[in-house]
């Protein structure tokens, strides 16, 4: 139970918080999508990390093997993969459209035009 | 057929969304959308009626037995919650040809139908799944329809208000995900029932403390609890009118649903749920709700941004109601959800007509309205003294109970800032009686007329079942107390 | 990029065998890494390769928008269709089992249809997205 033997979690809440930090930090509507998806990375791999058991392999029952690693994590975020790129596909067409509306893709600016109208 | 029932009640709406995209059709569109959300309406009430005597409904996805596989799991608090989607879903989709033949262009109808199939099945897959990530799956299903639907607002802010609610809705269901995510880690299930049993046992409290904060902020997020509503008042305020007033009358009662679904059925019996304050956090971020989104709807030039505000801090009665814990404070609770769907449902119908017939719905632009829309106008003053809480309304009866659960517990205090935040939700229905009826119509406002039948009978029945639940609450009352007595019986 | 013969001729070569390996995925999917999913972004792949190289309208030669959007919607419609089966056929939705005399061939019959439609739905999704983004440029270019 060392900082080290828990180095996935580590990675996990970097990807996190880096992800909502840029959400949260940058105007453009672009990038605060990438950051949206670099939040949901993180999930992935809160999700998978613990499913492999080191030494384990693919869940095909033989009588060779004794140990095999979790495959449910791996179906659940697959799911998750698919919700995300839905996700980032509907934004990007939001943002292609602010863009052709406001012309601009900075969120300032756009709320600088609707203040003005 | 009736045992399979739960599954239907997803997939019949489910299924009709890739047949309208083939069909390509927008009137054959929107037959099928009537069609199956009226099934949807008898599918609902055949499991209410099924289940109406405390007794469980458990249907398994392809056979498997849970916890393994997948399960529906329908007691009376969800099909409650069921049979009001399904009610406001059938009584909006009736209302929708005429206002979406106004607001949304023609060779898109066949897609906005389909899209509101979609988002209908994804928030009733959310009632009646038993499943932690399924539910997840249902959430991002009705939330991406949702986007869409609210961004095919005619006005260009409809965009922006998509991609924030896009933002924050995605940072909501991430913080939930997360959060089952360390549930799943700590009991090895999936399973909401299956989770509650094995929560009792677990011994570490530090990953399920995580997991309850995970969960807790994501689905507020969601519901739209103060101070995480911000996307609410613009996707309400620049959707179509028929998105408007169908998501606000179903989204954030669903979420509510999951979070007490959580509270009380999954995390209900953990030692650990019981140590944290959580009832003194929900009491103060409701009367927060209550009283700054009731003061900021007072200031608004736009009407349905108006009562969008209004919805935040109805939010804050339902979730009043709920950190109560007693019996009295979740009934009122959830029969608070129930009428406040109703209420705000025949509202947005009813400024649907007015945006209609004006074509924008600011108070500038609708002076004297109340001369020439004389039915329209009346309703939404019906309405109004429902969200004030005048007897004989449904308003009232929700407030009645909240008020009862206060002085059960002897906080007077808090029965006296549940009328004083009525007094503001007077202030803010009395400007839209003020610009409906004391000010000279303009030129252009004097040339409309009414609101057409289609329109007007939806909004008005949504109306009438304002006054009738008001005055007959056996359906409500009766509902909302099981389901209460449904849900406490998970904290014991 | 009409111009550059040698990514034409090698993207010309590429294609097939993207296709064939699409397949190859899709059906391989029981016995090894694979799936509709991934056949799917695979096929759709091949199709956004021909489109970079000739160009968008000799890609909507190819697959059409109307065929495009027929397979969002006739996947979804297949996946949900396959568990209706399992009702009509007296199991629950989604139950395989009852698909066949034998359970476990039941089970394969089941995967099988439902991975075609996950296939025809990822493809079809996957290039959806790709015409809608590459078509808008292209019409405000030409019209301005």
């Amino acid at each position: 139970m060392t900082v080290a033997s828990h180095y996935s979690y580590w990675v996990t809440i970097f990807l996190a918080v880096a992800g909502l930090y840029i959400v949260i930090a940058r105007g453009n509507l672009v990038k605060k999508l990438v950051g949206l998806s670099i939040f949901q990375t993180s999930v992935y791999l809160l999700y998978i990390a613990p499913g492999k058991l080191i030494g384990g392999t693919a869940p095909i029952v033989s009588s060779e093997f004794q140990v095999y690693s979790n495959p449910l994590p791996h179906v659940l975020i697959l799911t998750a993969i698919v919700v995300g790129v839905a996700t980032l596909a509907l934004g990007l067409a939001l943002v292609v459209r602010l863009k052709e509306a406001y012309g601009s893709i900075e969120e300032d600016e756009i709320l600088a035009q609707d203040r003005d109208a | 057929m009736t045992s399979h029932l739960p599954i239907l009640q997803v997939v019949v709406p489910l299924i009709a969304a890739p047949i309208m995209v083939l069909l390509r059709s927008g009137p054959i569109a929107w037959v099928l959308a009537v069609s199956v959300s009226w099934a949807a309406l008898a599918i609902a009430a055949g499991l209410f009626v099924e289940v109406a005597d405390g007794s469980l409904v458990s249907y398994w996805i392809g056979s498997w037995p849970p916890p393994y596989g997948i399960e529906y799991r329908i007691d009376v608090v969800n099909a409650f919650l069921v049979l009001l989607i399904s009610l406001i879903a059938a009584v909006v989709i009736v209302y929708s040809r005429e206002s979406v033949r106004a607001e949304i262009p023609r060779e898109r109808h066949y897609l906005f139908y389909a899209m509101y199939a979609l988002c209908l099945a994804g928030l009733l897959g959310i009632a009646v799944t038993g499943d932690a990530f399924n539910l997840f799956v249902f959430l991002e299903v009705s939330s991406l329809s949702s986007y869409v639907l609210i961004a095919l607002g005619r006005d260009r802010r409809a965009l922006m208000a998509a991609y924030q609610y896009l933002i924050l809705g995605t940072i909501g269901a991430t913080c939930y995900v997360i959060g089952v995510g360390l549930l799943y880690l700590e009991t090895g299930t999936l399973n909401l029932a299956d989770m509650a049993v094995r929560l009792a046992q677990v011994s570490g409290d530090r990953p399920v403390l995580a997991a309850l904060a995970f969960i807790t902020v994501g689905i507020s997020l969601k519901l739209a609890l103060f101070p995480l509503h911000l996307w609410l008042p613009n996707a309400y305020a620049y959707a179509p009118s028929v998105v408007t007033a169908f998501l606000a009358a179903t989204a954030t009662k669903v979420s509510i649903y999951v979070l007490l679904r959580f509270y009380f059925h999954v995390f209900g019996g953990s030692a650990i749920f019981d140590a944290q304050p959580m009832a003194p956090i929900w009491i103060t971020l409701s009367l927060a709700a209550m009283f700054i989104a009731s003061a900021t709807a007072i200031f608004q030039d736009n009407v349905k941004r108006l009562f969008a505000y209004s919805s935040v801090a109805q939010i804050g009665y339902m979730t009043l109601g709920a950190s109560l814990g007693s019996f009295t404070g979740l009934t009122g609770g959830i029969v608070h959800l129930f009428n406040h769907a109703l209420t705000k449902g025949a509202l947005f119908l009813l400024l649907g007509g007015i945006a209609l017939r004006v074509g924008t719905i600011r108070f500038d632009a609708i002076g004297g309205i109340g001369r020439v829309m004389p039915l329209t106008s009346f309703g939404i003053v019906l309405g109004g003294l429902s969200l004030i809480g005048v007897p004989a309304t449904v308003g009232f009866v929700s407030k009645w109970y909240l008020v009862l659960a206060t002085l059960e517990r002897g906080d007077w205090w808090l029965a006296f800032a549940i009328v004083g935040s009525s007094m503001l939700a007077v202030v803010y229905v009395w400007r839209f009686v003020e610009a409906a009826y004391f000010r000279e119509p303009s030129a252009e406002v004097a040339r409309l007329r009414e609101a057409p039948l289609s329109m007007l009978v939806p909004a008005w029945l949504m109306v009438l079942a304002c006054v009738y639940f008001g005055l007959d609450t056996q359906l409500t009352l009766g509902g909302a107390g099981a389901a209460a007595a449904e849900l406490l019986r998970g904290r014991q | 990029m009409k111009d550059y013969l040698v990514l034409r001729v090698i993207a010309k070569m590429m294609i097939a065998f993207m296709l064939l390996f699409a397949l190859y995925v899709q059906f391989h999917g029981e016995l090894g890494p694979g799936g509709g999913f991934q056949a799917g972004v695979i096929s759709a792949a091949a199709i956004i390769l021909y489109a970079i190289i000739y160009g968008l309208p000799a890609a909507h030669r190819v697959v059409p928008e109307w065929v495009v959007e027929t397979m969002v919607a006739a996947g979804v419609l297949l996946f949900a269709l396959v568990g209706v089966a399992g009702i009509v056929l007296g199991g629950n939705y989604l139950d395989y089992f009852v698909l066949d005399p034998n359970p476990v061939h039941g089970q394969e019959r089941g995967i099988f249809w439902v991975e075609a439609g996950v296939f025809i739905t990822v493809s079809g999704v996957m290039l959806k997205i790709f015409y809608l983004f590459a078509g808008r440029g292209r019409d405000e270019e030409s019209e301005s």
